[in-house]
């Protein structure tokens, strides 16, 4: 049996909502009392789930409410989930710097947290004085921090800058560097906190390599929260979901990154003018989308390479010209990825204005390799600027793509996401 | 085999769950924060640590001026300008260390709500720091006692001179304690700080800076004996200027209340340190 490194019990975590200050005096004054008689606190009683869509009618909310966990050691976790699901409430109680309002946790080796990059810099301190603050404040020692330092500066790659205060950085030297010393702790538990949303993608791919090591190499044990579910799955070997402060799943990740796609995919199947997640001023307004093949008939799959029609319904103020619509749309693969996309600005198509509840996307060959593909379209009017967003739906309708013999009729394609184009290898 | 855990992070601590060992596996943090405070405060400034002379020889000359010659308070015989900088310098190195302590959970939220490290590391670094300050305008009253003692001759430094260490530890401590008490308040009830700048300032007042504790009325002697800043600046001008009513038992008085302020600082700051994220 292999080690656990953490185990949670009934981590819940209590937040105060609004203006924090009116009022606390006379709370804690309550909760005083209470206490004193042997009560329980009031004000534990009243948290409301954390759906921060729909107004409460308390002013405490659970940010993380009874969860329970184990992680093994050597084990790779992604914590998954929409913003505000709790994510980074999790790792700040981790990571000690807020304590949870109910429950503990029992952890086994030190914790490094990684949580924002550059926490703990000093704008005019230089680059190496730097490396040991940071070090230091992530709980590293001196001569620990002296060992790699070498490492560190190289593992950065800026050296020539070094000794330069870190104001003159760039972001992306900044975030190097900082990465590079966090990556370089010596601790058991790493905890990473979407940091890779910065720097370029060398980097970015350099730091996924080092997590791996880490993870896999020097069996630590690594926490990993990022959105991007590419990420998550190449890095981590088990998943948590956190769905408005609940622990929703946890498990290997790829049953983990399922079941939270199979949530936000929740509304594919309600017709587009029911749905609940859109977003924009509605100006104009999608109320149907109709997938067609060559023969107009309605169809929710393809065979690869076929033409399809995709027939939009709208509905629109009234003095509102529809000349002046622009309309982008894209089919995703299954982790949100963007295969192929269209923005009718770019194509220097206007609408005509006589144009009365309905517009067509045609295209004639749909070259995507075999899968499933999510429709999102975005409607904006007279600029792309998000102020003028008139209706944006992510996953809309859904798309089967069948198998297909792109390059050679007797030759079937293998499946995956991606777009297929003719080339030939001489 | 059973499993080992090395540390529980629970939502109910109890109050005196303080983690000294911590503290001191983290010294290292506490040296890169005087350092840095060192670094940043000469950066890009052409005097530099003159500044550090400049503020207490003016204020000295202002309180010569206005204490000393117009309003001919007592110094108890001796010079007004070694009278003044003794009070100049040792109530500099208290306010500063307090002023900033009180405000160091604010300060700080940033790098406090992202990483955990022992928070008593903050306002340690501060009152170390501080010390550096201290130092420069030590040197500076330490010459103008010289000047004074083979000089002029008018004053004899006698060996009360070798408790300054002790004097300096009970200030820092001092300090230490009650910057903790009002930083932890003043997350939760932003009122405190407000009450706070103007209560230094009162502070000194009720403290033997610019007077002698002999030249206060005996019927407002007792604020002065309630204040256990009053032993320190009584010893060290005893030592130093060889003047003034210094009792060995005042000091004894002050070891006390500090020791008793410091517990109370640590134990309130040690309570608020884990939540004041959700508050501050």
């Amino acid at each position: 049996m292999k080690n656990l490194a953490i185990q949670a019990e009934n981590i819940s975590k209590q937040y105060r909502l609004g203006e924090v200050g009116t009022g606390t005096l006379s709370h804690d004054l309550n909760r005083f009392w209470h206490k004193m008689r042997g009560n329980e606190d009031p004000y534990l009683k009243i948290g409301e789930s954390n759906d921060r869509s729909t107004k409460g009618i308390s002013d405490y909310v659970w940010s993380l409410q009874d969860i329970n966990f184990e992680i093994q050691q050597g084990d790779a976790i992604g914590i998954i989930g929409r913003n505000g699901a709790g994510k980074s409430t999790l790792l700040k109680l981790l990571s000690k710097v807020t304590k949870p309002t109910t429950g503990s946790f029992k952890v086994n080796g030190r914790i490094a947290s990684l949580l924002e990059v550059g926490t703990g810099f000093n704008p005019e301190m230089t680059g190496r004085e730097n490396i040991y603050l940071n070090g230091a404040i992530l709980g590293m020692r001196r001569h620990e921090i002296t060992r790699k330092l070498a490492e560190i500066i190289d593992f950065s790659g800026v050296e020539r800058y070094i000794d330069t205060p870190v104001k003159r950085y760039s972001s992306g030297m900044y975030v190097r560097l900082a990465f590079a010393v966090a990556a370089h702790l010596e601790s058991e538990i790493l905890i990473v906190d979407e940091v890779l949303a910065v720097g370029d993608a060398e980097f970015q791919k350099k730091c996924l390599g080092k997590m791996r090591d880490v993870s896999k190499g020097e069996g630590r044990t690594i926490l990993f929260v990022s959105h991007n579910l590419a990420a998550v799955k190449t890095l981590c070997n088990n998943g948590i979901y956190l769905k408005n402060g609940l622990l929703n799943y946890s498990g290997v990740i790829d049953a983990t990154i399922e079941t939270y796609l199979k949530d936000t995919k929740g509304q594919i199947g309600v017709p587009v003018s029911l749905r609940t997640d859109k977003i924009g001023n509605k100006k104009i307004q999608i109320s149907d989308i109709v997938l067609k093949d060559g023969n107009d008939n309605l169809i929710s799959e393809i065979f690869s390479g076929n033409s399809l029609k995709i027939e939009f319904y709208f509905k629109k103020d009234e003095h509102v010209d529809i000349s002046k619509m622009i309309v982008a749309c894209n089919f995703s693969d299954s982790y949100e990825n963007i295969i192929v996309g269209w923005v009718s600005d770019e194509m220097e198509q206007n609408f005509n204005i006589s144009l009365k509840n309905k517009f067509t996307l045609e295209i004639p060959n749909v070259n995507l390799r075999p899968n499933n593909y999510s429709l999102n379209y975005q409607i904006s009017y007279k600029t792309t600027a998000p102020q003028d967003f008139c209706d944006v739906l992510q996953n809309a309708v859904s798309l089967t793509v069948l198998d297909t013999n792109f390059f050679n009729p007797d030759i079937k394609i293998r499946s995956g996401h991606s777009s297929l184009m003719q080339a030939n290898f001489i | 085999m059973e499993q080992q855990w090395t540390e529980e992070i629970k939502s109910n601590d109890s109050l005196f769950s303080i983690n000294f060992k911590e503290v001191w596996q983290y010294r290292d943090l506490l040296m890169m924060l005087v350092k840095k405070e060192y670094i940043t405060f000469y950066k890009q400034t052409i005097l530099g640590p003159i500044w550090f002379f400049i503020q207490p020889i003016l204020t000295t000359s202002i309180y010569v001026l206005l204490f000393g010659q117009i309003a001919k308070l007592s110094t108890d015989g001796s010079p007004q300008i070694a009278f003044y900088l003794s009070g100049i310098t040792l109530w500099n190195y208290f306010s500063e260390s307090l002023t900033k302590g009180s405000s160091v959970f604010r300060d700080n939220a940033a790098v406090m709500g992202k990483v955990y490290f022992p928070r008593l590391i903050m306002p340690l670094s501060i009152v170390v720091s501080g010390l550096m300050k201290f130092s420069i305008q030590f040197t500076l009253f330490i010459c103008v006692i010289l000047y004074f003692t083979f000089v002029k001759g008018l004053i004899q430094p006698n060996l009360w001179v070798l408790a300054t260490p002790f004097l300096l530890l009970l200030m820092a401590a001092l300090s230490l304690g009650l910057g903790m008490i009002f930083s932890a308040l003043t997350t939760k009830y932003k009122d405190l700080s407000f009450l706070l700048t103007f209560g230094i300032q009162l502070l000194m007042y009720a403290s033997p800076v610019v007077y002698s504790v002999t030249s206060i009325p005996e019927q407002y002697k007792w604020i002065l004996i309630a204040n256990p800043l009053t032993g320190i600046f009584e010893c060290f001008r005893y030592g130093f200027l060889g003047s003034g009513s210094f009792e060995p038992s005042s000091l004894i008085m002050t070891t006390c209340i500090t020791l008793i302020i410091l517990g109370v600082g640590v134990l309130v700051f040690n309570k608020v340190e884990k939540s004041f994220m959700d508050t501050v």
